[in-house]
């Protein structure tokens, strides 16, 4: 985001492509777009009428009467009316068609930031661990606010621009095909000029944009370590090599700005070396060829209003290519593969009647996985929280393999630990289970079912997760909490709070649960946050529970003192924790020792101490985790 | 505030000063152009005179290129003086936060210093191009513009006299209903964004509790807003281009109409009218581009204020006054030191210990008990709000800061490495540092062996943030470049927490034997960590619960034992088994 309109133009690939596009998008306004073409068009045309209009007011209504005793000004209340309404119906359509245009172009782009949001809500864990944020929040910002000026802007002026362009010089020839080779000339210098001046101002800019790129690399570095700076007094010396970087920029800058600015008085007066040889050849030949003074007078106001729209154009032309390029990005991101999805076996509320599994409407505390069969038949199953793992190979890319051949088994209601240092795969294994990623080989079965047969949606609404990252939303503490579950009365969200032994923290702020949290919770301590997020947790009521390091951040005593809650909350719940501190694992029906990939020691507390292996180097000291 | 930006311009001032003149020029240059027009038509070809008209009509064209000249030195020398004033408050603003203590830093989030010091840096950039090109152009323009068509005809410069005070009125009529407008939805925007931003972050618990389409929900509500507040905010300016050209058409029939009633009656020439037309649009032109100059003002109204806070924030850590130079020790001392980070909320309450040069002490306590608040008083990262603190006998407060902090070498817990190789990062601990010395650190940092085995060794390449190293060896490296200060004190908060418990211990050791007069502080969860310390300090709830060795602790600490059991437990049993 801080590299905000500083983007440089990066030239897009598909023009076709992306315009067809971007159509698509303003397809449902077909008719309004338009509507705003004939009226730009009016618009335009009555600018030039009302120009062209000059020569007969002159040479009909005025000269002839000049030194009258008593005038006829009819004819002149008829050409000032007249004009009138041309004026009003030119000033009137261009209010119209810029009206219409906001509804458009804030339309489109409403389309297209819902479809953008919704599209990455999408797509997989793994694209998100391949982007940075700041990388998608550009395409929200930097990207969509090009296209929002060429939709807003750009479009009408161009219309307006070419039909001005033509009209102008098709009047004029009308008026005076002499003068008009003198147009002719001016046309061929402009453009020119433009070029000329465009390259220039293009190769300063490439420059700036990279003098910009390393300014603010520099500016987000240091300001992000600045107390690492301020540590080591090394402020004098941050100041003199940013000085020296925002020095190049302002070189570099200066050259792209002089350029960029220099075009429009060059522009404005070459218009004016224009007037005035129109003015002289025009004056010429109304004394020697009897070419009028309303002709010239019309055609002396058109070389004021000719080389405007060119400059015009030809700046447009940048802001085009850098919408185009902006919607390619976006149309990137819209292009990506969403989360495949094949599972067929849903989640849903079960009652048991005469002893048999059913499916009903109303929450019952039962949860029971439909399970529709080729053949037409529907079986249930109730949701236990039974998880194996058989044989499971996988990396996150293809010649980095993080797991090799885990297998392990998860009884309902049991509490499986993994332990093991970082990078060992411990976290990886739980994102796994709730499908965030894809397992190429080998298989994952909850409840005796391949989870891949599992809706996802439904598969990760029977899991809940704890993460080291707890992540909280702006808003209040009672939205967090019921996050874990929206429809949750207060009740069973201060409940859960007791639980995770946040509710005497929560009652201790002025709002209790009503305070708002901004940001990512940051006036909260990492501790309470964490809590919350078990709180939230909690509220969700799955069979099964992932904690990854959820209790990292909170110190030893308030972990004891939440052990009660926390046991209360695994009971009855297949738990997989994942932690650092071996004393939150100690209690664990199974603890997985893991090393590169593979479970190196299984068993219980004691039968691993017995072992005397790895776990018990850990345990007693010998060895602490990363 | 103006007085603030203008130190600013700098050396780029006389850039700053040329620029208006030059524009001004250009306009006087310009504005002759249509009535010398009107002279050609009204004398040359009324008297057919061939030779008053080229002398006239060239006339002209070099007024047009000494304009066209005037005018690009403008650009020119515009583009000077807004890049130069751009750069003037970016090294202001830049300068401003590396003078900032701590606390002023946390009062702005690290993202908002950012986006001051480059996107709001563009838009002041912009407005102040505007000013020195716009702000001298159109009201000059306005007045010769007017001053002229009273030359020509001063009965048909009443149109003005009407047309103006109208089209001033609706102008600045849609600017202030505009203005509020645009503000709302620029708060639109940013709610947005958030939204976005915290579903980025968050992607993980989105799906993990399958709330994509609650998020779709929330995302389409905010979007919804922006755009309704955008459509409220436009469709007010854009009554600015049709009013205009309605006043703009109005004039010029008016014109017509009183102007070809006057050529009739012989009161007016036919030149005369056609440039006064001319006239109609520069006098309208400018006054359209005034009130654009106010609307962008008002757009970068937020940025000039955002700039204008860091300007203002009064660095609260100053050493004028202090004239220490030198710390002749280790040893520290907190008497009665009280510490707030927000008025009303004391983090520590009451602290005073001695801490003898030369000797380690640990730091524990649990989350937020206000260890690292504690250690950062020593360096002066923040100054305490009551109570004194000494180190090397005197008041902190008397050294010169930077002094006091190249004595005092602290590992941060969130700590920071740079783009750049590792050398150039250790180096930050002392610039003058040879290669012997930097070995030395490393290998008590216990870092010398993993930078080995990098195919460059010292010379690899970090990027930001050192993002290719695991935590664990970004904490040695942290750790060997406080050690390159060679400091009187250094203080480790939690900084060995993401390595393992024998290259820790191996840390503490290599520390012990090579900085026999140093002073170690250790903050740690770990008990091990701190078990050979010469003294524990237990810290609660901001206050200090006792202090004394490991074995004192144990036998009358209560915490201490609390958080020793729940480490060491399992341990002991197995030891008894």
């Amino acid at each position: 985001m801080a590299r905000h309109n500083m983007q440089p133009v990066r030239k897009p690939k598909n023009i076709k492509g992306t315009i067809n596009r971007i159509l698509k998008y303003m397809k449902q306004y077909r008719i309004s777009v338009i509507i705003v073409g004939i009226l730009v068009l009016v618009s335009s045309a009555t600018s030039i009428a009302g120009t062209y209009f000059l020569k007969p007011l002159i040479n009909n209504y005025i000269i002839p009467f000049i030194g009258q005793e008593n005038p006829d000004l009819s004819g002149l209340v008829k050409g000032v009316s007249t004009m009138a309404v041309v004026y009003t119906l030119g000033a009137l359509s261009a209010y119209i068609y810029n009206r219409i245009m906001i509804s458009v172009s804030t339309g489109t782009l409403l389309n297209l930031r819902k479809d953008l949001f919704n599209h990455l809500q999408t797509l997989p864990i793994k694209y998100f661990d391949a982007h940075t944020h700041g990388e998608l929040m550009s395409r929200f910002t930097n990207d969509i606010d090009a296209i929002r000026e060429m939709l807003s802007n750009t479009i009408t002026h161009l219309i307006s621009s070419g039909v001005t362009v033509i009209g102008v010089f098709s009047a004029m020839l009308i008026l005076n095909p002499v003068l008009t080779i003198i147009v002719i000339v001016m046309l061929v210098i402009i453009t020119q000029i433009i070029k000329i001046v465009g390259s220039k101002s293009g190769m300063f800019f490439r420059r700036q944009q990279k003098a910009v790129g390393k300014v603010n690399g520099y500016i987000e570095e240091m300001i992000e370590g600045q107390k690492v700076v301020k540590v080591f007094c090394h402020e004098d010396k941050a100041k003199s090599e940013f000085d020296k970087l925002n020095e190049e920029l302002q070189n570099a800058a200066y050259g792209a700005h002089s350029f960029a600015n220099v075009l429009m008085p060059i522009m404005g007066n070459l218009s004016y070396v224009h007037y005035a040889l129109t003015a002289i050849v025009g004056s010429v030949l109304t004394i020697y060829t009897g070419f009028d003074i309303g002709s010239l007078a019309s055609f002396l106001q058109y070389t004021r209003s000719f080389s405007q729209p060119i400059t015009q154009m030809s700046q447009q032309f940048n802001s085009i290519l850098s919408a185009l390029a902006g919607a390619e990005r976006i149309f990137e991101v819209l292009d990506q593969q969403p989360e495949i999805d094949n599972g067929y076996v849903t989640l849903v509320n079960a009652r048991y009647e005469d002893g048999e599994l059913k499916e009903c409407e109303n929450r019952t505390g039962i949860w029971a996985w439909k399970h529709p069969h080729h053949d037409g038949t529907v079986t249930y199953k109730e949701v236990k929280g039974e998880v194996t793992f058989d044989n499971v190979v996988f990396g996150y890319e293809e010649n980095n393999i993080v797991l090799k051949g885990i297998s392990l088994y998860a009884k309902p209601g049991q509490r499986i630990a993994f332990v093991g240092s970082t990078g060992a795969g411990k976290t990886t294994i739980t994102n796994l289970i709730n499908r965030f990623y894809d397992v190429p080989d080998g298989k994952i079965r909850y409840d005796g079912i391949n989870i891949n047969k599992i809706k996802k949606s439904d598969l990760r609404r029977s899991l809940s997760m704890v993460l080291q990252d707890t992540h909280l939303f702006t808003g209040t503490i009672m939205d967090n909490i019921r996050y874990g579950k929206l429809d949750a009365t207060d009740e069973q969200a201060k409940e859960a709070a007791k639980l995770a032994n946040a509710h005497s923290f929560i009652e201790m702020l002025k709002d209790g649960y009503d305070t708002i949290i901004t940001g990512d919770g940051l006036n909260l301590s990492q501790g309470q946050r964490q809590l919350l997020a078990i709180a939230r947790a909690a509220v969700a009521n799955p069979p099964v529970l992932i904690l990854d390091e959820a209790t990292s951040s909170i110190d030893t005593r308030t972990e004891r003192l939440i052990e009660k809650g926390m046991n209360s909350l695994m009971e009855g719940r297949t738990v997989f924790v994942i932690a650092h501190r071996l004393s939150t694992v100690r209690n664990s029906n199974a603890i997985m020792v893991l090393e590169h990939g593979e479970i190196i020691e299984r068993g219980d507390h004691d039968e691993l101490l017995a072992q005397k292996g790895k776990y018990y180097q850990l345990y007693t000291g010998m060895f602490e985790l990363e | 505030m103006i007085k603030k930006f203008a130190s600013c311009v700098g050396k780029y001032k006389i850039f700053a000063f040329l620029t208006p003149l030059l524009v001004i020029c250009e306009v006087v240059l310009e504005v002759r152009i249509p009535y010398l027009m009107s002279q050609i038509i009204d004398i040359g070809v009324a008297n057919k005179d061939v030779g008053f008209i080229t002398k006239y009509g060239l006339f002209m064209v070099l007024l047009a290129i000494l304009s066209l000249v005037t005018g690009a030195l403008g650009a020119f020398t515009s583009s000077k003086a807004a890049t130069g004033f751009a750069k003037g408050v970016r090294q202001k603003l830049f300068h401003k936060i590396q003078d900032f203590s701590f606390a002023n830093v946390d009062k702005f989030s690290t993202s908002s210093l950012i986006t001051r010091l480059t996107t709001d840096v563009t838009n002041v950039q912009h407005s102040f191009m505007m000013i020195i090109r716009m702000m001298a152009r159109a009201p000059f323009m306005l007045i010769s513009a007017v001053c002229m068509a009273i030359f020509i005809n001063k009965k048909l410069t009443m149109v003005f006299l009407v047309a103006l005070p109208i089209l001033g009125f609706l102008l600045a009529i849609i600017a202030c209903v505009s203005f509020p407008r645009f503000g709302k939805m620029l708060k639109k925007f940013d709610t947005l964004n958030s939204i976005i931003q915290e579903n980025l972050i968050g992607v993980r618990v989105v799906k993990a509790f399958v709330r994509e389409d609650h998020e779709s929900e929330k995302f389409r509500k905010a979007a919804e807003d922006v755009r309704n507040a955008q459509v409220h905010a436009e469709k007010v300016i854009i009554w600015n281009m049709p009013i205009m050209q309605f006043i703009m058409y109005g004039c010029m029939i008016a014109i017509f109409w009183f102007g070809g009633n006057m050529i009739v009656v012989g009161e007016m020439k036919t030149g005369q009218l056609i440039s006064f037309i001319s006239y109609v649009s520069q006098i309208l032109m400018s006054l359209m581009m005034i009130s654009m100059f106010f609307i962008n003002i008002v757009i970068s109204r937020a940025s000039i204020q955002r700039i204008t806070e860091v300007f203002d924030e009064i660095p609260d850590i100053s050493d004028e006054t202090a004239t220490k130079t030198a710390v002749p020790s280790g040893s520290i001392t907190f008497n009665n030191v009280c510490f707030e980070y927000i008025k009303g909320k004391k983090v520590l309450k009451d602290v005073s210990f001695d801490i003898k040069s030369g000797e380690t002490v640990g730091i524990l306590g649990g989350t937020g008990s206000s260890k690292t608040s504690l250690v950062q008083l020593i360096p002066r990262l923040y100054d305490a709000t009551e109570g004194e603190i000494s180190v090397g006998g005197i008041n902190v407060k008397d050294y010169k800061i930077s002094a006091l902090r190249q004595s005092v070498a602290m590992v941060l817990q969130n700590n920071v490495l740079f783009s750049g190789t590792i050398m150039e990062n250790l180096r930050w601990g002392n610039p003058d540092a040879d290669e012997n010395q930097i070995t030395e650190a490393c290998k008590n940092a216990q870092a010398h062996d993993f930078i080995t085995s990098f195919p460059d060794g010292y010379n690899t390449m970090l990027g930001q943030g050192g993002v290719n190293l695991s935590g664990g060896q970004k904490q040695r490296l942290c750790i060997a470049r406080a050690l390159l200060k060679k400091p009187k004190i250094i203080i480790l908060d939690d900084s060995t927490s993401a390595v393992d418990t024998a290259t820790d211990k191996k840390i503490r050791n290599a520390l012990k034997k090579s900085l026999q007069e140093t002073t170690t502080i250790i903050i740690a969860q770990r008990i091990s960590s701190v078990i050979d310390a010469d003294k524990i300090i237990v810290m609660d709830n901001g206050k200090i619960d006792q202090i004394g060795t490991h074995d004192e602790l144990l036998s009358s600490n209560e915490i201490y034992k609390e958080v020793y059991e729940s480490q060491q437990k399992g341990a002991d049993e197995n030891g008894k088994a």
